[in-house]
């Protein structure tokens, strides 16, 4: 019995990965590319030498920051949509204090990250009082707020922020240096926000597992009325899982200007926020899960730049792969919550072993 | 005037049949989030069949097809896997966008034939409102009589009592022997259909072509948002796409005015939009509502009462 359900299990994350590499290959072919050299690309692109780990790596970073913030406020029973704005938000902030404030890297890089949790965090929360005041449901007071982050990122960097003589949408001019993320070795791997991402993964990873305050607001999430009656402070866990959600959101947009641009381009997000939620959905949101699943979509999404580089295919194949291993898995998990319902309501309908 | 007014309605028309159809599918009681994914796919493939059958209607089949097919996984999902359906919307609406950029490559910067205008005899002679409403193609003529259809058919129809049972009351529904899930699942598929003309209405029309990353971008999201302002109400829901289409034109106008934000002007009524919410929820508030009860009337709006549930029957 104990080995059937393990089997099945497997089976359930197993057989959606083959699925969705099966539709890869159908979509390669039919856009007349030889699958398995494109492959073939998606893995040497990836980790195929030292220089694509790093960058794997560091696309890794932004996502597993957006994916644990995530994972409080789906704890919370929250869709922050506006993840992606919260990210624009905090790299803005990071962005006003790299060009304002003085110094030498070690106290110039601590102000940065600091300015982008709290960019990140103000934001998170105007999401979090439109729906506890305002009565906008989060996903759409979200999705206004990242409307809003994209059309201030774009003021800022043709307005204000433009780069001397010409206003271009590529972005805004270099940080000084002092203002750049330090790296290790040649390849440039950022040691520095590998180790904040981790620290942050078990941060969130602890608070949801061994503390008072996870566990109320996992009650908030499961059902807030009966929270509400038990004499939680619903409203406060709400705004509370926004603001932790946000402050990783925006740390994650202040490492994409100090590390990874080293200015403030109008996609800065890259993504990462809504990328974010699919990591945390097929995490089935249990923080554990989180940093392994983010290096894999990281690996898909820096290997599939190279597709258009090499076979002139479009990169958009590795949201592809993402996006149908997410749905195929959230539909193996329906099914066999299906069958195991049947089976209970029903004995005889059960399979003989 | 006559001419700003007649683009208006144009132009909207993506948005009234997107946000008529995701109007259909939540009072039957399931929510379709994957809109922007649907219109983008749809979008893209409406214009890519009427570039290959050089059809205008065989690609507003193709994307109903496509909008249909989406709507079919989120029902099947939501009705027979009991899965959440903001989750499934949500990983279709990444899907299908990626999926729009892959298959839609060869075609970007193609030209298409469009769809052409079809002036109605008599009706297009009555002064001003001739020009306004008459002087169209068949896509957007097709768009008045989706909000008169839906509006006729929920709220004076027998099977549109059945189908708000449904999303309202599904045990009390199914009682009387009105087949919940099944309804549900056609309704849900008619929605997606609808929004996959939609679709296709940006690329072979409002916006002729295919631009990845731009063709139908964030349409989707807002035809989800006026479906709450509009309050589940077709007339009203048209009203908000409709608005919608008067706060593009005004940012369109102002934007000689401040000249190097124009990009920002053209982004602004997706927030304004959204944020009008906030004055729907408010004026559904019981002391507001005493003292303006004609702007209660106008804005109150409340959900089906089993939107986004699962039915069964134990």
């Amino acid at each position: 019995m104990n080995g059937r359900g393990w089997a099945a299990r497997t089976a359930a994350i197993l057989v959606p990965i083959a699925l969705a590499f099966a539709v890869a290959i159908v979509l390669l072919q039919l856009g007349g590319a030889p699958p398995l050299e494109a492959l073939g690309l998606l893995w040497d692109g990836s980790v195929g030498s030292g220089a694509k780990v790093a960058d794997t790596l560091a696309a890794w970073v932004p996502l597993t920051l957006a994916a644990a913030g995530l994972v409080v406020t789906f704890a919370a029973g929250l869709w922050n949509i506006g993840i992606e704005g919260q990210i624009v938000a905090g790299a803005i902030a990071a962005t006003w204090v790299a060009r304002e404030a003085p110094g030498p890297t070690p106290v110039l890089i601590p102000l940065m990250l600091l300015a982008g949790v709290i960019g990140g965090t103000l934001w998170a929360l105007l999401a979090g009082v439109l729906k506890t005041r305002g009565g906008v449901n989060e996903i759409f007071g979200g999705l206004g707020l990242d409307f809003v982050a994209s059309g201030l990122v774009i003021y800022l960097i043709i307005g204000p922020w433009k780069r001397a003589g010409i206003a271009s949408t590529s972005g805004t001019d270099l940080f000084r240096n002092e203002a750049w993320l330090p790296t290790a070795g040649v390849n440039n791997v950022p040691a520095i926000a590998i180790g904040l991402t981790v620290a942050a993964v078990i941060l969130v990873y602890l608070l949801m597992r061994g503390t008072r305050f996870g566990l109320r607001m996992k009650a908030v999430g499961r059902n807030a009325r009966s929270a509400h009656l038990m004499g939680i402070p619903t409203e406060r866990y709400t705004l509370g899982a926004f603001a932790l959600c946000g402050g990783l959101a925006g740390l994650a947009g202040a490492i994409q200007v100090s590390s990874a641009f080293h200015k403030l381009v109008p996609s800065v997000s890259g993504g990462y926020g809504f990328l974010g939620i699919l990591v945390v959905l097929l995490a089935a949101f249990r923080a554990a899960w989180i940093a392994p699943i983010a290096l894999f979509f990281a690996a898909v999404a820096v290997g599939s730049t190279q597709l258009s580089l090499r076979l002139n295919l479009d990169s958009s194949l590795g949201g592809v792969l993402q996006g149908v291993l997410v749905l195929l898995v959230i539909l193996a998990g329906g099914w066999q919550a299906r069958r195991s319902r049947r089976a209970r309501v029903d004995p005889t309908s059960r399979e003989e072993p | 005037m006559e001419a700003t007014l007649a683009t208006i309605v144009a132009t909207a028309s993506p948005l009234v049949y997107a946000a008529i159809g995701e109007t259909i599918t939540e009072k039957a009681g399931v929510v379709n989030l994957s809109l922007e994914g649907t219109m983008r796919l749809a979008a893209m493939t409406g214009f890519a069949v009427s570039i290959a059958t050089h059809s205008a209607l065989l690609g507003f089949l193709a994307a109903m097809g496509v909008g249909a097919l989406i709507a079919t996984i989120v029902a099947f999902a939501s009705i027979e896997l009991r899965l959440n359906q903001i989750a499934v919307g949500f990983v279709l609406t990444l899907l299908a966008i990626e999926l729009s950029s892959f298959l839609g490559d060869p075609y970007v910067g193609r030209r298409g034939a469009g769809v052409p205008s079809m002036p109605i005899p008599l009706l297009s002679e009555i002064p001003f409102l001739g020009g306004v409403l008459f002087e169209h193609n068949l896509s957007v003529y097709g768009s008045y009589l989706v909000i008169l259809g839906a509006y006729l058919f929920i709220f004076k129809s027998r099977r549109g009592l059945e189908m708000q049972g449904v999303g309202e009351r599904p045990e009390a529904a199914f009682a009387r022997g009105i087949p919940v899930n099944r309804l549900r699942y056609l309704y849900t598929i008619v929605g997606g259909a609808l929004a996959g003309i939609g679709g296709a209405a940006f690329s072979l029309y409002v916006q002729l072509g295919w631009r990845e990353g731009l063709t139908a971008k964030n349409y989707g999201w807002i035809a989800l948002a006026i479906v709450i302002f509009g309050g589940w109400n077709p007339i009203r829901v048209a009203f908000g796409a409709y608005l919608f289409g008067v706060l593009q034109w005004a940012a369109l106008q102002l934007q000689p005015v401040f000249p190097s934000e124009a990009q920002i002007l053209a982004l602004l009524p997706f927030p304004l939009m959204i944020f009008a919410l906030v004055l729907v929820f408010l004026s559904s508030r019981q002391d507001l509502a005493g003292r303006h009860p004609v702007l209660r009337r106008f804005l109150s709006a409340e959900p089906p009462s089993a939107l986004g549930t699962a039915f069964h029957r134990e």
